[in-house]
């Protein structure tokens, strides 16, 4: 079995490994600092961390004045509030500036369960993709989640990560991580699987189970979603009969979107989405959710037998 | 002892002549952009940058030679459409050649529309409204963490108190005790569309400002004397923000301008620029 872990935890205790090293970095929170773990942070540092209370544009423009003064600044929330609540101060303070703030947004997706849809954002990624100078990473497990906060604290400008609520599984042996390097996991010529976030794993057994069958899957990682590693996306085209894109998101404006125009421009060829499909969530556990909103590997593999077919 | 104070109003008033001449020109020079407030605010800030202290150091603790001085005291002008002041104002100070005001707007310029750090002396953008007050935090609190004295100071419209951003802003800059934020409110009573009490009323001020637990400080925005004591008194506060609540006349030191709602937005045509500057001129 797969170690479990919360990404959110790897947070927290990878913004502290910062903090030791590096004076410079400050934590912004609004009110969610147990939740995104960012209360690790406040107690080894409280000089450089900050709450904001229940005001995430508040946070996000005074991120942007931080960052004017050199700081490096880790803004986190609930991605819904982040993405949407705040979406103008990220853009216009933010984005337009080019100002060092890493956005790690925390509750992403569907998998935030029993809250309910109020609190599921399922559009972040098209949201923050639209934004000039945006860089945003969707890590697709524990140890991910660190090598993307070291990446984003190392890269100048403005990052977007989007991290989940439940624990997650370990994919093992993805190779070395590269920020905008997409991670091919397993090789295969019949289906190409591209997935980010916890939909990889669901990736992973789909492969599983469509090898069984004689197919082969070759699945890809894209934890970087912008910048996008379009030659990973070209090649799956060229090499193989059709491409399943799954995100744990909208299938208007996300990973599925980036890859559509990528291949649409370059190598067209059949294009599946295994995604939420114009739907707003609801309560419900995360496994009962991601069977409702058709998000498991049985989908991926539905749908591979299609374009197969 | 005010004396010093005193023996600078005449020099910061035909500054501020100067400076407005500045505005008309290149606003009726790019055909567009925003009069009625640049002119309103134009006092405040023309004090902010060209006022001294008692002993003879600007107010404004800057070097126009070398914009991005870590010790310099920052001002963000929260209210960007009021840029063609900011301008004239960091042209003026030396940070680039006046000739570059006239191209204000136009393609490919390093004046853009709304403030941009394209322009040297401008540290971040704005346009939007409603984030100056949470963008000064962010420079304040930098100061507390990296120990450094420097102040800053943000300009916010009367219009632009009704974003909701404005009072998370300001909740935050009092929750922190920021007393190195001094904030000014050109508070001239009109918007696009109207008069603000018409509008959307905001008051009332001075007890919103108090509530969110500021010091306020209410002045003539056009009296020289008002202003230079208001920005004195705000260094000295302790332990909380200040606010110089500044009534203005939107429009002020053009007749056909002042009150008119109309010229927020409109840049003046070549004929009214003429009749403008002549109003403006030194013996006006």
């Amino acid at each position: 079995m797969a170690e479990m872990l919360y990404q959110r935890d790897i947070y927290g205790v990878t913004l502290v490994e910062l903090g030791r090293q590096d004076s410079n970095i400050v934590v912004l929170d609004a009110d969610l600092s147990g939740s995104t773990r960012t209360n690790l942070f406040a107690k080894e540092f409280p000089g450089r961390f900050f709450n904001f209370g229940v005001a995430e544009q508040n946070m996000m423009a005074t991120a942007g004045g931080l960052a004017s003064c050199g700081k490096t600044v880790f803004a986190s929330t609930f991605a819904i509030f982040a993405s949407g609540r705040a979406w103008d101060q990220v853009r216009n303070t933010v984005c337009y500036n080019n100002f060092a703030v890493k956005i790690v947004a925390s509750h992403a997706g569907i998998t935030v369960g029993p809250d309910g849809a109020s609190h599921q954002a399922l559009e972040d990624i098209a949201l923050m993709r639209a934004i000039v100078n945006m860089n945003i990473i969707v890590p697709c497990d524990g140890p991910q989640t660190r090598e993307a906060v070291l990446a984003a604290a190392k890269y100048p400008g403005p990052f977007y990560i989007r991290i989940g609520r439940p624990k997650v599984p370990t994919i093992e042996e993805k190779g070395e991580f590269q920020l905008g390097k997409a991670q091919v996991l397993t090789e295969g010529s019949d289906i190409a699987i591209i997935a980010c976030g916890i939909m990889v794993n669901e990736a992973l057994l789909a492969a599983r189970s469509l090898l069984e069958k004689g197919i082969k899957a070759r699945v890809i990682n894209i934890h970087t979603i912008k910048p996008l590693d379009s030659q990973a996306v070209i090649e799956a085209a060229r090499k193989t009969k059709g491409i399943i894109v799954c995100e744990e998101h909208t299938i208007v404006g996300g990973l599925a979107s980036a890859v559509d125009e990528v291949v649409a421009e370059n190598y067209p060829t059949k294009v599946m989405r295994v995604g939420i499909r114009n739907r707003f969530g609801q309560s419900g556990e995360p496994a009962q959710l991601m069977r409702e909103y058709n998000l498991t590997a049985k989908d991926i593999e539905k749908t591979a037998e299609a374009i197969i077919k | 002892m005010t004396n010093y104070i005193d023996n600078q109003i005449k020099e910061l008033e035909s500054k501020a002549r100067g400076i407005r001449r500045l505005i008309i020109q290149m606003l009726s020079e790019a055909g567009s952009g925003h009069p009625g407030g640049s002119l309103s605010a134009t006092d405040l800030i023309t004090c902010l940058y060209f006022g001294r202290h008692n002993d003879g150091r600007p107010i404004l603790r800057h070097k126009p030679e070398d914009p991005s001085w870590p010790d310099r005291d920052r001002f963000h002008m929260s209210k960007g459409h009021c840029c063609p002041l900011w301008y004239a104002v960091l042209a003026e100070s030396g940070y680039f050649p006046q000739k570059e005001l006239m191209n204000l707007r136009k393609l490919g310029c390093m004046l853009q529309g709304h403030p941009d750090r394209r322009t040297p002396g401008v540290d971040v953008a704005s346009g939007s409204l409603g984030q100056g007050l949470s963008v000064s935090l962010g420079m304040a609190l930098a100061a507390k963490i990296d120990k450094k004295d420097y102040r800053v100071y943000c300009l916010i419209g009367d219009g632009e108190t009704q974003e909701g951003n404005i009072w998370e802003g300001a909740m935050a800059l009092a929750h922190y005790k920021c007393d190195n934020v001094c904030a000014m409110l050109d508070y001239n009573g009109f918007q696009i569309d109207g008069k603000i009490k018409d509008i959307m009323n905001i008051e009332p001020v001075v007890n919103k400002w108090q509530a969110f637990g500021w010091h306020t400080i209410e002045i003539n925005g056009h009296n020289i004397k008002e202003i230079l004591l208001a920005l004195k008194e705000a260094m000295e506060v302790k332990g909380k923000p200040t606010i110089i609540i500044a009534h203005t006349i939107k429009g002020k030191g053009v007749s056909f301008m002042e009150n008119v709602v109309d010229f927020h937005g409109r840049a003046p045509t070549k004929e009214e620029a003429g009749k403008a500057l002549k109003e403006l001129s030194e013996h006006g």
